[in-house]
């Protein structure tokens, strides 16, 4: 039920954004789609909708994304173009008619997409039926060096959140950081945060330092909640560097931890605290 | 000056080869599909080579601000494989629209067997179908005889000479494929097919008109510069910029522009969904640095010694 509902509602969106003849044209593809036997008609549609409608972005208002998200929480669809919209219609359409041959089919559509098609097919996975075959190409789609596909897995998409594991979790967390993604767009960042990835960051981080590199201050949000012993090290470390970002960052991350040491760190840096509660900075604005 | 590179197997280049494009002016390349060096077997390989050139490859030239195009096609040689080239006919379709295809290609003829010729064929006839253009790549051997006969088999096919451009043309065989209404393409291939100076001489004689200039570098010993190198050498050698334009950029475009695939506005005013994702925008656009073509032999000397 809920992929008619999203196909309807994409489908509302476009209608509004396409002129007459690309409006004429996509419904006539979705009919003929409803009563088609092989996958041809499926393949050729795809491949159309880049080509005859527009790619621009949906530019949805703020009540659009409400929908959104009331018809499935986490769904995010505020940047999606025009052509992605009309082929995660399509393919949810699809899905409702046979929901168990979807993982098979979505599995197909990813090994042989290209590099635009592979980021509309794992952004639909926010809302496509979720099936064992979908969620083993999500797994593939993660090892991808393509940052744009990896981001179209990891970033204001509820599926990782809800359905990956720790272990998948942690090194989505670490490849997003290691292809130089941002954290901040991942849905349950914090919810997610746990002992073993807070470590698995400071390793990590101290690898950085050793090699002379920067250190994204987004990771320290994945460490506070779990910082003790080394890891306070690190963070008053961080909160004693010379760039804001990172002295932020250090912060928050000692704000989010209860190991006493912290609570004295953060007395010491009374000054920097004011500075901060005084601004209007946060985790999310710290990425940019 | 920009340049398009309308022939350029980027899948064996690296990332030396895209910066220096990048810095020379290049600001799309086309990707023919084509055998690579080692006979593939299976087609599964082949699914996966062409997934490749439309997926990560495309990727891989838009982190240099270079926009990438492919063709879709079973070369010559490889459609000697009758079995392979049976199970390739079948997928071809499936990726023959996918985005950035700008063409039914390479295909022609290589020994210009029976094989070749029905393979070809078959082609031709998807290419029509799909109302793709073509790109011809001509044989080494016996060249003159096989550009002629894949002209005839195009008119044959009844497809438009507009919509075929002829590649690996050279002296001999430029003035038939000009004359019947077809694109001339030129590789500038050390060694074997075409020279830059020899070149430079062919468009001194026949003007610009339907030719276009390509590298077609690949595995093999070849030059990814051989667009700017030999526009360089033109606009040195007198021939007026607006011809250099035409046969370096412009005609390229025309020709496999006819796909819809290929625009201006893809490098000059991409989408913003592309701007976000998969394009970082081209260092000539942002800066308007003047062609640079020697640059990139010295990055390879030992005197540069800090990596960082």
């Amino acid at each position: 039920m809920i992929n008619i509902e999203v196909a309807e509602l994409l489908e509302s969106w476009l209608a509004k954004r396409l002129d007459h003849n690309q409006r004429v044209w996509f419904d006539e593809r979705l009919k003929l789609l409803k009563t088609a036997n092989s996958n041809k008609e499926l393949h050729i549609t795809l491949g159309f909708i880049p080509r005859k409608l527009p790619r621009n972005d949906l530019e949805l208002s703020k009540a659009n994304l409400d929908q959104a998200n009331a018809l499935k929480p986490g769904w995010d669809p505020s940047d999606w173009s025009i052509d992605v919209a009309a082929r995660i219609a399509v393919l949810c359409r699809v899905a409702d008619r046979d929901p168990i041959a979807f993982g098979a089919l979505f599995q197909t559509l990813c090994q042989t997409a290209d590099l635009s098609e592979s980021m509309t097919l794992y952004r639909g996975t926010a809302v496509f039926p979720e099936s064992d075959r979908m969620d083993k190409q999500i797994a593939e789609g993660l090892r991808t060096n393509m940052r744009a596909v990896f981001e179209a897995i990891a970033h204001r998409n509820p599926y990782p959140q809800v359905n990956f594991d720790q272990h998948r979790w942690n090194h989505m967390i670490l490849k997003a950081l290691f292809i130089d993604s941002t954290l901040a767009p991942i849905q349950g960042l914090d919810e997610r945060a746990n002992e073993e990835l807070a470590k698995i960051l400071c390793d990590y981080a101290h690898e950085r330092w050793a090699a002379g590199r920067v250190v994204t201050p987004e990771l320290w949000r994945c460490v506070g909640p779990f910082a003790t012993g080394t890891m306070i090290d690190d963070l008053q470390k961080v909160v004693e560097s010379t760039t804001d970002n990172e002295c932020y960052a250090g912060l928050f991350a000692l704000q989010a931890s209860s190991d006493p040491r912290a609570a004295t760190i953060l007395a010491q840096q009374a000054d920097k605290l004011e500075q901060l509660n005084q601004s209007a900075i946060t985790w999310e604005s710290i990425t940019e | 000056m920009m340049f398009i590179d309308p022939h350029a197997h980027m899948i064996s280049r690296v990332t030396d080869d895209y910066e220096a494009m990048a810095a020379s002016g290049v600001v799309a390349v086309i990707e023919p599909a084509f055998w690579v060096g080692q006979p593939r077997t299976h087609v599964g390989t082949y699914i996966d080579y062409l997934s490749s050139i439309i997926g990560f490859e495309r990727f891989r030239a838009g982190q240099f601000g270079i926009r990438h195009y492919c063709t879709i096609g079973l070369n010559s040689k490889e459609a000697n494989n009758e079995e392979l080239a049976e199970a390739v006919m079948e997928i071809l379709p499936q990726f023959a629209l996918k985005e950035g295809v700008v063409a039914i290609g390479e295909i022609g003829y290589d020994e210009q067997t029976e094989l070749e010729d029905k393979y070809f064929r078959q082609q031709l006839e998807l290419a029509k179908e799909l109302d793709l253009p073509v790109m011809i790549h001509t044989p080494h051997r016996d060249k003159k005889r096989g550009t002629s006969r894949s002209m005839d088999v195009c008119e044959e096919h009844g497809l438009a000479p507009s919509k075929i451009v002829v590649d690996h043309n050279n002296e001999e065989t430029v003035r038939e494929v000009l004359d019947r209404g077809f694109w001339a393409a030129f590789s500038i291939y050390p060694s074997t097919k075409m020279g830059n100076e020899r070149m430079v001489d062919i468009l001194g004689q026949y003007g610009a008109e339907r030719i276009m200039v390509d590298s077609a570098c690949d595995w093999g010993i070849s030059e990814p510069l051989g667009v700017a190198k030999t526009a360089k050498l033109a606009l040195q050698r007198g021939i007026p910029e607006a011809q250099v334009k035409l046969a370096c950029y412009q005609n390229a475009l025309d020709a496999y522009g006819q796909s819809g695939q290929m625009k201006e506005d893809d490098w000059l005013n991409p989408p913003p969904v592309d701007q976000r994702t998969v394009y970082e925008g081209n260092s000539i656009l942002r800066g308007g640095r003047d062609p640079v073509v020697e640059e990139s032999s010295d990055r390879h000397s030992t005197d540069k010694l800090i990596i960082k």
